[in-house]
């Protein structure tokens, strides 16, 4: 190990990883499990089919120093059915969230701030509606804190899909 | 052809060029046994614990290069397994394991003898598959043989439901292993290998790191012939003992937390560490920070993620080991290499200064001796295969190892247990070789079950038993480092081992002197019988040299700093 090499330093960073995997029963536990068991943070999870194919993408959210992030995406590439691991540089990523909210608010102030971060009201029945959003995770983020005065009812988030631009 | 799923496996089996398979039968893979005992193709040895047979796969393969094959049922027969392959994972020994499991029609309702085998397996093995349909059983077999034997091995673990195996289907193995997502490195980067090759001629203090990779890869003679050509020495790791050979005026011993003295100066002092299929274990490096730390790192090994896991490597290699020496030893032909004289006379100087020794006694059997003693009388006739604690690191130090795979060793797992049935797979393995366990008093007793399958499967394993009363090396760490509080290491309840191994039909000795030792194991060699030879050493012989937990390797214990 040589003292004056510092290719490797501490800092901590987000990295977003994509993975190509053959869709088969286990694959997901692979993953999660090889996560888990090296001590490697997810954040966030989204899987789906890649159209036409055999294969699933899952977008990973992860944190860790350069060392972390590269063996992360080292043991991934180990795992048999995995077919391609992407660490992502220069991506477009988007959130989506869901909130329900009681009825007996300021509908036209909700509506107002949902279009604000790309998003509108997609339901409503006589005791709630429910709002959908979809944009960067830093302002799904913002989005859900503005909205706390309006107490929400649930709220659910999708993960992070993303695309190398 | 038609057949049952079970025939398809037996079949499969019968493809691969299987000649043994260690197993247990139960429930669910019943249908397996029936084709088993149906066909002459491959021998079964019944262990009479599935971990057994597991390690027992690993004996075999470990010691012959083919893949290991183990067969055990559902639920407990499969727990049972775990052990092995964990073990197995950890020492990347190629295996295929393959288990029954509960019908298709049971998996989810917690059915008798029913577990997630592939649930547990999955952080322990290589690769595996619950096979869920009888087409899929051809493919998945050849795919498991071929996932364990090439990259970097490991086993491979197969589960099959028992209706599966009852089932008709089309078998055919003809079509070729098409893992579009797998394809491991086999070929170097022939420009990172001129950088390196470069590195290696401007070096001043270059050493040879060996590890496990080297034996894996079978490039033990690359290796000498590398070293030979330029000169350089080499030390080497715990699973790759052997490889350089005992006798080789290139080879300065193993590093490490009990490495020869020579071997961890070399480590501490080189200017570039050659790493050949080694990992950075932590019990090779000691404190990580200070390992080699005068030194830049050539990394080659096939798993991509062994490199920069540990150490920042300058010079990554991916690729065979066996190949990329091969081409290693064709640029070096045309290179000019320093001269590494005065380097390899200062790590003469440091073997001289503190060769890797014991005190003998004249009235006691001190445990080191027996090793010593076996290496003088059997030499390269034997295959030696441990159990983990004192008498493993004592093998790995004094016996004369002059080839690779003749040394049979659980090393990333320490698994207690291991030498008893390893050694049956080396002795069903290698005829024509004697299989001797070196074991102590501790280890024995976890698969003591086996010698039952010795004496059926008439396999002539010696297991020697260097008997302390201790579990020995917790009780150097508890007297080093506990204020000597021995808790629970103090083994005053034993068995009679010669009544024992006589019990299951075996040639049992006890010795208390060399004299005795040396008739006891001549008997046992001619016996061609299972055997055992407990020998009453000292006990409280400590292991040296020691590198302390979260030390540096040249903060080594040695003979004389313990005594005082």
């Amino acid at each position: 190990m040589h003292s004056d090499n510092h290719y490797y330093d501490k800092e901590i960073t987000r990295q977003v990883i994509s993975v190509v995997v053959l869709n088969e029963n286990n694959a997901l536990s692979r993953i999660v499990g090889l996560f888990s068991a090296r001590g490697y943070n997810i954040d966030s999870l989204t899987v789906a089919p890649v159209e036409g194919s055999d294969y699933s993408r899952m977008t990973i959210v992860t944190t860790g120093d350069k060392r972390v992030i590269s063996q992360i995406v080292k043991q991934l590439n180990k795992l048999i059915p995995i077919l391609k691991v992407n660490e992502h540089k220069d991506v477009i990523e988007k959130d989506t969230v869901l909130m329900k909210f009681s009825i007996d608010n300021n509908l036209a102030d909700i509506d107002v701030i949902a279009k604000t971060y790309h998003g509108s009201i997609q339901d409503v029945t006589d005791d709630a509606i429910i709002v959908s959003a979809t944009d960067s995770a830093a302002r799904i983020a913002n989005f859900i804190s503005v909205m706390q005065k309006y107490k929400p009812l649930e709220i659910v988030r999708s993960g992070i899909v993303a695309i190398e631009r | 052809m038609k057949m049952t799923g079970a025939k398809m496996v037996t079949e499969s089996l019968h493809e691969e060029g299987v000649d043994v398979v260690f197993g247990y039968p139960g429930g669910a893979i019943m249908n397996v046994y029936d084709e088993i005992y149906k066909q002459d193709n491959f021998q079964h040895i019944l262990t009479r614990h599935e971990q057994a047979a597991i390690h027992a796969a690993e004996g075999y393969a470990k010691s012959t290069g083919k893949v290991g094959v183990a067969i055990v049922t559902s639920g407990p027969g499969f727990t049972n397994a775990v052990t092995g392959l964990a073990d197995a994972y950890m020492d990347s020994i190629p295996l295929v394991v393959i288990s029954g499991q509960v019908p298709t029609t049971i998996i989810g309702t917690d059915g008798f003898q029913e577990i997630d085998a592939i649930g547990i397996s999955r952080p322990c093995t290589k690769h595996n598959y619950l096979i869920n349909h009888i087409d899929d059983i051809a493919r998945v077999m050849k795919e498991a043989f071929h996932i364990a034997s090439t990259g970097r091995p490991g086993p491979v673990h197969v589960d099959i439901p028992k209706d599966i195996t009852a089932q008709m289907g089309i078998f055919d193995y003809s079509k070729p292993v098409d893992l579009p997502t797998y394809k491991p490195t086999v070929n170097y980067n022939k420009r990172q290998l001129k950088k390196a090759m470069e590195a290696i001629t401007k070096a001043k203090k270059p050493l040879l790191y060996v590890g496990g990779g080297a034996v894996l890869a079978n490039c033990s003679e690359e290796i000498r012939e590398f070293s030979k050509l330029t000169n350089i020495p080499a030390v080497e790791t715990l699973m790759a003992r052997g490889v350089m050979g005992h006798d080789n005026k290139m080879f300065f011993g193993m590093l490490g937390m009990h490495g020869e003295y020579a071997a961890n100066m070399a480590a501490h002092e080189t200017d570039l560490l050659i790493s050949l299929g080694a990992r950075f274990d932590d019990r090779v490096t000691g404190r990580l920070d200070q390992f080699a730390k005068k030194a830049k790192v050539i990394h080659i090994d096939i798993d991509p993620a062994s490199i920069d896991k540990l150490v920042d490597t300058n010079f990554p290699i991916v690729g065979d080991l066996k190949v990329t020496l091969k081409g290693m030893l064709e640029a070096a032909s045309e290179l000019k290499f320093n001269d590494y004289s005065n380097w390899n006379d200062l790590l003469l100087e440091y073997r001289e200064k503190q060769p890797l020794r014991f005190i003998d006694s004249s009235e006691t059997i001190k445990p080191q001796w027996p090793i010593v003693r076996i290496g003088e009388l059997l030499g390269d006739k034997a295959i030696v295969s441990t159990d983990v604690g004192q008498h493993q690191m004592w093998a790995a130090q004094f016996y004369p190892f002059s080839r690779p795979r003749q040394f049979v060793t659980s090393g990333g797992l320490g698994t207690m247990g291991f030498g008893l049935p390893a050694a049956m797979g080396v002795a069903r393995g290698n005829p024509d070789k004697i299989s001797i366990n070196i074991t102590g008093d501790g280890s024995i007793l976890m698969n003591i079950q086996e010698l039952m399958t010795c004496v059926e499967s008439k396999l002539p394993v010696i297991n020697v038993i260097l008997n302390n009363n201790y579990l020995g090396m917790v009780r150097q760490w508890q007297t080093m480092f506990y204020g000597n509080r021995l808790s629970e290491t103090v083994l005053d309840a034993q068995p009679n081992f010669q009544m024992l191994v006589e019990a299951f039909g075996g040639v049992g000795y006890k010795v208390k002197t060399k004299e005795e030792f040396d008739a006891a194991l001549k008997d046992a060699v001619k016996q061609k019988k299972v055997a055992m030879i407990e020998v009453i050493v000292d006990r409280n012989e400590d292991v040296l040299p020691m590198v302390p937990n979260g030390h540096a390797l040249n903060e080594m214990t040695l003979i004389g700093d313990t005594d005082a």
